[in-house]
């Protein structure tokens, strides 16, 4: 999508305190995935490869309905399986696996490559690909484990929300192919309403620990759940309480800006010190001329 | 389905038993979702297995494969003996005050009239009592001994719940709950619908599964109901339309039944098929018969087919008996089958027991097949390593393999499992040489037709008369074969009530089947489907999707047979005054005048309900049968154990299977014994993937690559087996190697004081396609099919497992 910078919220490794903002009027989206309608069928699955022309190996059979059984770079949604027996009668948590699109992205926050992600004015976070540099900080920095590099090419990968297709008034394929409306898109305070409406049933269902999973460690999600059994995030292969890492929170706080401009300065500092009791470095001829030969063939 | 996929949304409760919608029909399971968010429905789900569709229930018991007979009986026992049926409805819009003759009868597992060498009932016995004009005599106070209702209390007594328990293995505490919330819709204003699918069909008792749950529907008053009903999901696209055309062996379209060698002319035969009135005052829909049939014929055979040839009756096949799958199979390995033309078709994956399949096979001497894949049954004689390990060099079979179009490369209609004619429009062209389905049967009648002009035969006429009225004799379209389902009128039809007046002029597409007629002067394809495409138009094209009354009913959508009708026996969903019994549901009513309403009335629309004619206007009775006696295997369904059973005796009768389930001799051999095969199994498929086809496509093939087998922990435990591990699965037919999928969904059970293991196995994986090559899992599975049909018995039979 076109790096249009009034769409854009935030900005990795850019000082852009705040991005120009005229263009208020842009609610941001949110998909709800109500897991008490989710029936494991995986056509979010499917509408994700299609739509987003990935196509992993055929593999093997690996003791899960689950196929392949974790997130890849070709797998950007996948389903899980999990039998849990619950006060002596057995569940499945069927469990859709992707990107959170948290409002505070530790993927972004982690990032030191200007511009490799970004968070659009509609709270989709998305990876810029050309700007990626391998290094996996967003890895690292994600408490959802979702980022996964490609090896044939170094640079992560994962769920865009569709972004080119919500960016021209579409929903997310995955959202489009779902049969049973376990999964719905629309703006955050719509779903936000509909989430909190479905624990009415659930409750008056029996199940009375039904919860909405938008974790306020991350600022909220722009991809969030009606769980069942809200007191078992974990069963689902969801984490309690996540939050932007320690690590990730002090590279992105001012003590670790001021310390890197410190450090910058002393860099330059040493530089000129170096130069001047020095003078220039001089670089030997014989590698001058293997660089330019090499260049030339 | 007796009702339709929106109208699922209607229900209260929601019963899947006999079928998993949530993965074989995720598309149509969106409205079980409906109803439980936004009517408080519950779902109750009665599965071998806890399934993708459990997952989303309220309430899951699991129940040993092959004894739905037992849990639903005991059902029924339960709602009798707590007096929780709806009256009103039993009494007038069942059976149950009729008399059935006095000397019929069952004993220890045996109607009356078994012979035990033909393995088949003389059903004279099961008749009612009828006085000298043939109507059968009623008590409506329901006390007689003789009535259908107290026949129903005393069989279905002996299924108490600790008999239900120790039989189907399901925790009486978890049956019980079933049977209460079942009860709850006995009350008028509440419904329960019925959702099956194979998993009742594919049993030796398939037809009585099906029965047992219509006895249950009535007795709560759920059939004709808005949310109520009798629903078989089908189990592929279009399968409805398939037994809707006639294509199985014994029938004609819109379910006329073909000529035996009973039948001697066609006086006979429409005697024979014409029903006779049982009660007074009913309409005995059925006694247009002759109208239906001798308009098919007209279709068929134009203007060859005359009055004074009984309407080319005579060119008709004359059929000597079943030949459904299990049959052709045992001709073909009795080497009596020259030649198989497979269209559409793959037996070697999906009939029972391959090696008598592939036995079959190699005898022929000429296989053709139609089909836009390359099927396992077309390369049966290829060597595939240990998937198939043949030696081609010993087969003689000539294969001929036609490749023909997809279904999203043609025009065409499609019937849903909803009964709904949807029309759709070719998305592409099919790739290369592959050409429709018409053109290839087209090009291959002409051939023959040439054969029969030229050389003469012992027959010619039925092929040489045939009506071939298509624009390019080669290429029949999908419009003119739509046209001629229809029907139209080969001459004006006079309106009897109107002199001077027609009801269908000549050359007119007719409007419905209400103008057929039996002297030659209407032509219909199919009776069932007048009124799809008629003057006004392709009525299967129409896509409004508005719903005026909420049920769901959407008028204007596509169109359904019969006669636009969405919810078939509708007008039980008003009482005898013609009141719909729940206000806020109305799909009919009486407005004083004539039936009105929502839906296209199913019945006589200016019969007022002071005359008395009831609301299951094809039978004969008016009245729905709570006793059945057209069945091949019992009047009242009964409790028998799948032919490979776990236990050595029924604990319900001395019988042990069903008495009148076909067996061909050398198949007496194939069926297991529990000390050699220990484990029940049962077959299905997966969300992932549909049949054997989606193995050759990639996205599929990703999201569920590799055969694997389902175990319980139990089981596992035992023998050693971890999860992932490969395993050796056996039957009494043969065996196959694939992965395990170690689960606790998967049951072991308490039946008859053992513990019973349950083993499960999707059948998707072949020797072809995009997938991991795998065993073909009907290697494993019985050749023996349900007593009435013949649907293979698929779902119930022994195994044993082990560490490969």
């Amino acid at each position: 999508m076109a790096l249009e910078t009034q769409d854009i919220r935030l900005r990795s490794a850019t000082t852009m305190e705040s991005a120009p903002s005229a263009r208020s009027f842009r609610p941001e989206v949110a998909k709800l995935i109500d897991l008490s309608r989710c029936i494991g069928c995986k056509a979010c699955q499917a509408a994700c490869m299609e739509w987003n022309d990935l196509r992993e190996e055929v593999g093997t059979f690996q003791g899960s309905y689950a196929n392949p059984l974790h997130l890849s770079d070709q797998s950007w949604t996948v389903m899980k399986f999990n039998e849990t027996v619950i006060d002596g009668s057995l569940n499945w948590f069927i469990f859709k696996d992707g990107c959170m699109h948290c409002a505070d992205p530790g993927c972004l926050k982690a990032c030191p490559s200007p511009g490799a992600v970004v968070q659009y004015a509609n709270g989709i976070v998305d990876f810029q690909q050309d700007n990626c540099i391998g290094c996996g900080y967003c890895i690292t920095g994600c408490p959802f484990d979702i980022p996964r590099m490609r090896k044939q090419d170094g640079r992560v990968y994962k769920c865009t929300l569709c972004s080119d297709r919500v960016s021209v008034g579409l929903e997310p394929a995955c959202i489009k192919s779902c049969p049973t409306q376990a999964l719905t898109f629309g703006s955050k305070a719509e779903m936000t309403e509909l989430a909190n409406h479905r624990l009415v049933d659930l409750h008056e269902r029996g199940m009375a620990k039904a919860a909405v999973y938008d974790p306020s460690g991350v600022g909220g999600t722009h991809v969030f759940y009606v769980l069942p059994h809200g007191d078992r995030p974990e069963t689902y292969g969801l984490p309690r309480d996540p939050s932007v890492g320690a690590v990730v929170t002090f590279w992105r706080s001012g003590v670790a800006r001021a310390l890197g401009v410190a450090t910058m300065f002393g860099v330059l500092v040493a530089g000129i010190l170096h130069y001047m009791r020095y003078g220039p470095l001089e670089v030997p001829d014989e590698t001058e001329g293997k660089t330019g030969k090499e260049a030339q063939s | 389905m007796t009702n339709s996929w929106v109208d699922i949304k209607n229900a209260d409760l929601i019963l899947v038993m006999g079928g998993n919608p949530a993965e074989a029909h995720p598309c149509g399971f969106k409205w079980v979702l409906e109803a439980k968010a936004k009517k408080k429905a519950r779902l109750i789900v009665v599965d071998p297995r806890f399934t993708r569709t459990a997952a989303v229930a309220d309430f899951y018991a699991p129940i040993r494969p092959g004894t739905d007979i037992a849990f639903l009986g005991g059902v029924i026992n339960y709602l009798l003996s707590n007096d929780k049926i709806q009256h009103d409805y039993v009494r007038n819009y069942t059976s149950a005050a009729l008399l059935v003759r006095e000397d019929t009868g069952f004993d220890d597992g045996l109607f009356t009239g078994y012979d035990e060498a033909k393995r088949s009932y003389d059903k004279s016995t099961w008749n009612y009592q009828v006085d000298k004009d043939g109507i059968a005599k009623v008590d409506p106070t329901l006390q007689d001994p003789n009535s259908v209702f107290q026949r129903l209390k005393t069989h279905y007594a002996r299924y108490t719940p600790e008999l239900v328990e120790r039989t189907t293995g399901t925790p009486k505490a978890s049956f019980l709950k079933v049977c209460e919330a079942i009860a709850t819709t006995a009350v008028p204003d509440r419904t329960m619908t019925s959702l099956y699918a194979l998993g009742w069909t594919q049993h030796s008792v398939g037809s009585q599964n099906i029965r047992s749950i219509a006895i249950l529907q009535l007795l709560l008053g759920n059939m004709g109901m808005a949310g109520g009903g009798v629903n078989a999901l089908r189990g592929h696209s279009n399968i409805q339309g398939l037994t809707d055309l006639g294509l199985l062996s014994h029938s004609l379209p819109g379910y006329l039944t073909l000529p035996t060698d009973g039948d001697p002319d066609l006086k006979t035969y429409l005697e024979k098929r014409t029903p006779k009135l049982l009660r007074p005052g009913q309409f005995n829909y059925w006694a247009n018969y002759p109208k239906f049939f001798v308009s098919l014929m007209k279709a068929w055979y134009g203007a060859a087919a005359t009055k004074e040839n009984d309407f080319a009756f005579e060119w008709l096949p004359k059929i000597d008996g079943a030949y459904d799958v299990l049959r052709v199979m045992e001709l073909m390995s009795q080497g009596k089958v020259n030649g198989y033309v497979c269209q559409g078709f793959n037996p070697l994956s999906s009939f029972p027991n391959k090696e008598k399949v592939l036995g079959g096979l190699r005898k022929l001497k000429f296989l053709v097949t139609i089909d836009p894949l390359s099927t396992e049954t077309s390369e049966f004689w290829r060597n595939h390593g240990e998937f198939n390990d043949v030696d081609p060099s010993q087969i003689q079979t000539e294969v001929f393999r036609f490749p023909s179009s997809l279904f999203a490369e043609e025009d065409g209609s499609l019937v849903s499992s909803a009964r709904w004619l949807q029309w759709h429009w070719k998305a592409a062209e099919p790739p290369a040489e592959a050409k429709g389905d018409l053109e290839i049967v087209a090009e291959l009648y002409l051939a023959l037709k040439k054969l029969y002009a030229t050389e003469g035969g012992a027959f010619p006429d039925p092929v040489l008369k045939l009506a071939w009225p298509y624009r390019i004799t080669k290429a029949p379209a999908p419009e003119e074969v739509a046209r001629e389902f229809n029907g139209q009128a080969l001459a004006d039809v006079p309106d009897p009530k109107n002199p001077g007046a027609f009801l269908v002029k000549q050359g007119e597409q007719v409007a419905g089947f209400g103008v057929l007629q039996a002297d030659g002067s209407t032509a219909c394809g199919c009776w069932i489907f007048a009124g799809s495409w008629t003057q006004a138009g392709n009525q299967m094209a129409r896509r409004d999707a508005s719903d005026p009354s909420g049920l769901g009913v959407t008028p204007g959508w596509a169109w359904s047979w019969p006669a636009n009708r969405r919810v078939l026996y509708n007008r039980a969903s008003c009482n005898a005054d013609g009141v719909p019994y729940i206000p806020t549901r109305k799909l009919i009513w009486w407005n004083g005048t004539k039936w009105v309403g929502n839906d296209v009335p199913d019945f006589k629309a200016d019969s007022p309900p002071a005359d008395g004619m009831n609301p299951f206007i094809m039978n004969g009775e008016g009245v729905a049968r709570l006793w059945a006696p057209a069945m091949a295997d019992g009047p009242f369904p009964e409790h028998y154990e799948p032919f490979d059973t776990p236990l050595a005796r029924n604990p319900f009768g001395k019988v042990l299977n069903d008495p009148a389930a076909r067996v061909f001799k050398d198949d007496w051999k194939a069926f297991g014994k529990p000390d050699e095969f220990p484990f029940v199994a049962t077959t299905y498929r997966l969300t992932e993937h549909f049949h054997f086809w989606t193995k050759h496509a990639r996205i599929p093939a990703i999201l569920q690559p590799e055969a694997f087998v389902e175990l319980p922990e139990g089981l596992a435990r035992k023998k050693g087996i971890r999860n992932d591990d490969m395993v050796v699965v056996k039957s009494k037919r043969g065996q196959i190697k694939l992965k395990a999928l170690v689960t606790k969904r998967m049951p072991t059970l308490t039946v008859e004081g053992k513990e019973v293991e349950v083993v499960g196995l999707p059948i998707h994986w072949g020797f072809l396609g995009q997938t991991r090559k795998g065993y073909i899992t009907n290697t494993l599975t019985p050749p023996v099919g349900d007593a009435n049909i013949q649907t293979p018995e698929y779902k119930a039979f022994l195994v044993n497992v082990e560490k490969a």
